[in-house]
């Protein structure tokens, strides 16, 4: 709240500077010198992911995909001459190590600004770091907690879609088709009660009826316990409210209990690497939603072009929906530094705030109360059949347009900034 | 709020003993190891997850689950006797925190083996086709697979059971557990035992691990949760005992199921909860021998 | 020498340490995790009791000290008073039901229960955060004695937790050199004979378990204030498991044991992880060296060679 709320003389003041007027004033006189003195070396920018874990192979998947877009910044002769150099730091999926390694390449690296995370925990310890040193970081892992007030801060960019979007947009797609009494299996935290919450609020317009929550601890392997209920009460919609591994053995032991049969089983986020990890067996029919999925070059030329990029970079293979996040994470904060002509955060974070862009999906943009990036939510359903190479795993159902309608509004938020 | 039948509880019961057909197959590896060596063994988990590994790839390459069946237990147990001989046996003597140490910097080292052999992703599973499908078991319908895993269970324990019951082997093995320099004085060399143990234990690990692994996704952390679950089942059985093992195994399982009926989000912890309970009221375990370790 | 003077050898050593460290926030993080190992090796090293539960006193000392920093507000300094305090009363409940237990039962006793603290912090969202960690416990200003100091100046936030650590450390040396540290020491080499010589076993366990939950509290305290989050895995325990291998790697039982083996631990890591995705490997395979080739830890077998020279220097 204090951020937003302080944040806007500044951004006016720096608004005035790039427009021009900045040898004027003293501050402007510091500003320019600092600036100077900051473009002797490369642009930094850090990189923590969990490149060990649970999530590794998205994290790395991440990583190579942000590499790319380093290569082609650089290629094109960086900013000024200045070229970028990428400092990818493991965080081992824990919040604790997250912020100690921000706190290394913040304090040790200087680096200019931070991209990166996979999981809403360590988002919000590196948010919490880079707020408190006013350091721009652009997340690029799911979560509602950080575009809220009280988290949020005026270099705080959320480049990744929310469980919000994603739930109400597999929502808005499945729940008029398949019938009307719905059971939840949600992973108890924040993540997984967001989905239902997204899932609910949209149900609401088509009068769904919520036969059950079932909230599953967190990192459970074995779901089996938990189904014979949801076969008694017999629902037409299975939604599956996790994440990742939880993901997939939910998925796999719903399929070994023949519960697909009764019942169409739908996620928020049907993952690329997931449906990989669990087989086509186990994904067979359930339908999820996703930010990127590379069968999208049929319809977009943007999507196109980065799979030729990484599929050249990286001996045919195609990148995944976190791995393109990472791409579209780094290439916006370059091309703000590019178009700001600095890299300061404040300078970058208000071209930021301006900027429309088109690297891989469709034009995204940032909502200015917030910085989440409105942007197209792709459902897609998992195929066993049909299947031209190890690549095609998904059909296309819909693309949701981006729309600022989807999202939670500014003020539910807690945002008393104007947008 | 859905309706509680019968049906649904039993239901619910057999889901518990299929859980703790797992469960217990891992505490009774545990439990011998600890019972006979003294040691408790950190990579218990770990060996767990290399069977799931092995197992998936030699089905791969045998195309026949009996065969890895048989491969697995064989592979993961060549693995276990040459840690006890290399790596544990130096270490006989020097007190319960030693081993325990070594054991787990052995599984980070076996998870790290299978993430570079097998890569970060796992493997993907599917139930061997002969125990596809789910069947009509009275009161509900139940995955065949899950069916084999409780039958397949009561067979090795029985098979260990008359192993040490009936062979001579199984005579030094009990008469060992109780006081090993008894055994020793009566002329019989003890670290062939010991080792036998060891093998034994981590192939029951690696077997269950293999038996899991339809179940579940495969992939190199899958052995962190399991440890504590087997650890709580031990410990909840009494250290070193086998019929402790096999009946805290099914308890458990039992206790998870149904906690996941009435409270799904207390599921993990009811098993903490239990264990808790049953130390402080009976604080050897259930079948445990008072005065064990200090 | 080091001996008569330990605490002051450690503090000179502590006070130089950032600067031999690549960076600030790993020399903060030995620093607490040092301190935390200090405490849980006054239970495990000098006592004999191995307890697996003890990452709920850091935890405890963690969150309370972020909860009343961001639900009511209170100084800093008041808050790590709050958390430490709150972990000791955590380790007396805690203690009076494991002291109960024995040997590996005592080990599992004390996991099961940190587990219940751990779950009773994980669904406490509104106060916790739950899951996402309780963020917020942003202090970005100290005022000591007058002098306003910026809290986020790495090394101003180093000598200031420096300063909790010390006294933790002088109260742990002054605790062990006191009578009452003879008694526990008698406790781990045979507790039948230190009952049988008129002292009162249990009460002496629960107040060392809890003297014991009170430095981890503190160690826990000071990282809310050095990351400025709290997240749920300070409750896990893995993190109890932590602290056994820090101890058992620099010398259980010595009084800077722990804090070698914090620092070697974390420095492996760091190191590890910047150049290998495969780091797991590297600190396994060092942990199985260390158990087989040098089984009293690295302090534990310098202290050792010292003693030997010194001896052998002695009848020469």
């Amino acid at each position: 709240m204090s951020d937003s709320s302080t944040g806007k003389p500044v951004n006016l003041r720096r608004r005035i500077l790039a427009g021009g007027a900045a040898g004027l004033t003293i501050a402007g006189a510091q500003f320019v010198s600092r600036m100077a003195f900051a473009q002797t070396g490369p642009i930094k920018i850090g990189f923590p992911t969990p490149l060990t874990g649970a999530f590794s192979s998205e994290a790395q998947d991440q990583v190579r995909a942000a590499e790319l877009a380093v290569k082609e910044f650089n290629a094109g002769g960086g900013f000024n001459g200045r070229k970028c150099e990428l400092l990818v730091r493991d965080d081992k999926l824990n919040p604790g190590e997250a912020a100690t390694r921000t706190l290394e390449l913040i304090e040790k690296d200087k680096v200019d600004l931070i991209v990166g995370s996979l999981s809403a925990a360590t988002q919000l310890s590196i948010n919490a770091v880079c707020k408190a040193r006013k350091v721009l970081f652009n997340s690029i892992s799911q979560s509602d907690a950080i575009n809220e007030a009280k988290d949020w801060s005026f270099y705080t960019f959320h480049e990744a879609l929310t469980p919000h979007i994603t739930a109400g947009a597999v929502a808005r797609y499945a729940f008029p088709k398949f019938g009307k009494k719905v059971v939840y299996l949600t992973a108890d935290y924040a993540y997984g009660h967001e989905m239902v919450r997204g899932f609910q609020r949209a149900g609401q317009a088509f009068g769904m009826q919520t036969l059950a929550d079932i909230r599953h601890p967190l990192g459970t392997s074995d779901f089996s316990s938990f189904l014979p209920r949801i076969q008694a009460l017999k629902p037409d919609v299975l939604v599956l409210c996790n994440f990742g591994r939880d993901l997939v053995n939910a998925a796999k032991q719903v399929t070994d209990f023949g519960l697909k049969q009764n019942m169409k089983v739908i996620t928020p986020v049907l993952l690329y690497t997931s449906r990989q990890a669990g087989g086509a067996e186990a994904f067979e029919g359930i339908i999820g939603g996703t930010s990127y999925y590379w069968g999208l070059e049929d319809r977009i030329p943007t999507a196109k072009a980065f799979n030729d990029k990484f599929r050249k970079a990286y001996a045919g293979a195609v990148p995944s929906d976190y791995g393109a996040l990472g791409y579209a994470g780094i290439r916006s904060v370059l091309q703000a530094i590019t178009e700001a002509r600095s890299t300061n955060a404040t300078a970058v974070a208000n071209v930021m705030r301006k900027m429309r862009y088109d690297f891989y999906k469709g034009v995204q943009n940032y909502r200015l109360c917030d910085h989440q990036s409105v942007q197209s939510v792709i459902v897609v359903e998992s195929k066993s059949k049909a299947m031209k190479d190890k690549y095609d795993v998904f059909n296309v159902l819909s693309i949701e347009a981006p729309d600022e309608k989807n999202l939670r509004t500014c003020d539910e938020l807690g945002h008393k900034v104007l947008s | 709020m859905v309706e509680i039948t019968p049906q649904l509880l039993m239901l619910q019961l057999l889901t518990g003993l299929a859980l703790g057909a797992v469960y217990a197959l891992l505490a009774i590896g545990l439990s011998l190891i600890f019972g006979m060596l003294t040691v408790v063994n950190f990579a218990h988990g770990a060996f767990f997850m290399v069977g799931a590994f092995l197992g998936v790839y030699f089905l791969t390459l045998t195309g026949s689950f009996w065969f890895s069946l048989v491969l697995t237990p064989i592979a993961v147990g060549a693995i276990g006797l040459l840690s006890e001989r290399f790596l544990v046996r130096p270490l006989y003597g020097r007190g319960i925190d030693y081993p325990l140490l070594l054991t787990f910097g052995l599984s980070y080292v076996l998870v790290e083996a299978m993430r570079v052999i097998f890569g970060i992703d796992g493997m993907p599973t599917s139930t061997p086709t002969e125990l596809r499908g789910v069947v009509n078991v009275g009161f509900g319908m139940f995955p065949l697979y899950r069916l084999f895993l409780i039958a397949a269970t009561a067979v090795i324990v029985i098979a260990l059971w008359l192993f040490i019951e009936k062979t001579r082997y199984g005579l030094i093995i009990r008469a060992g557990s109780r006081d090993n320099e008894i055994v020793r004085v009566l002329g019989i060399d003890i670290s062939r035992i010991w080792l036998l143990v060891f093998g034994l234990g981590t192939a029951i690990a690696g077997l269950s691990g293999l038996l899991a692994a339809p179940t579940r996704a495969v992939n190199p952390e899958m052995g962190i949760p399991v440890l504590a679950e087997s650890f709580v089942v031990t410990v909840v059985g009494g250290m070193g005992s086998l019929v402790g093992a096999v009946v805290a195994g099914l308890l458990v399982g039992v206790v998870f199921s149904m906690t996941s009926l009435f409270a799904p989000e207390y599921a993990e912890l009811s098993i903490f909860v239990l264990m808790a309970v049953v130390l402080l009221v009976r604080p050897q375990g259930l079948f445990g021998k008072a005065g064990l370790m200090g | 020498m080091i001996a008569k003077h330990r605490v002051a050898s450690v503090l000179v050593f502590l006070l130089l340490f950032p600067l031999i460290m690549p960076y600030e926030a790993l020399a903060l993080n030995i620093l607490i995790f040092g301190l935390y190992a200090v405490g849980f090796n006054l239970l495990f090293g000098y006592t004999g009791l191995l307890s697996f539960g003890h990452a709920a006193f850091f935890g405890v000392g963690s969150y309370l000290t972020g909860i009343t920093i961001v639900h009511f507000g209170l100084p800093w300094w008041l808050a790590i008073v709050a958390g430490t305090l709150a972990s000791g009363v955590a380790g007396l409940l805690i203690g009076f039901l494991a002291i109960r237990t024995r040997g590996i039962y005592f080990s599992m006793v004390t996991l099961a229960l940190g587990q219940i603290v751990y779950y009773a912090f994980y669904k406490a969202e509104r106060w916790t955060g739950g899951e996402n960690g309780l963020r917020g416990v942003t202090v970005e200003q100290i005022n000591v004695f007058g002098l306003t100091r910026d809290f986020v100046n790495p090394l101003t936030k180093y000598y200031v937790l420096y300063v909790f650590v010390a006294l933790a450390l002088w109260l742990v040396s002054r605790i062990l050199a006191s009578p009452f540290g003879a008694v526990i020491e008698s406790i781990r080499e045979n507790e039948n004979r230190t009952a049988a010589c008129g002292y009162n076993v249990a009460r002496a366990k629960l107040l060392i378990f809890t003297l014991s939950a009170v430095i981890c509290g503190l160690a826990g305290a000071l990282r809310a204030l050095h990351l400025s989050i709290v997240p749920i895995d300070s409750l896990h325990y893995l993190l109890s498991g932590q602290a056994v291998m820090m101890c058992l790697l620099g010398g259980m039982g010595t009084f800077f044991g722990p804090f070698v083996g914090a620092a070697v631990f974390l420095y492996l890591e760091d190191v590890a992880t910047s150049f290998t995705t495969h780091w797991m490997a590297i600190v396994g395979v060092v942990f199985m060296i260390f158990v087989l080739f040098f089984p009293k830890g690295i302090w534990g077998t310098l202290v050792q060679q010292w003693q030997r020279r010194a001896s052998s220097v002695e009848t020469k």
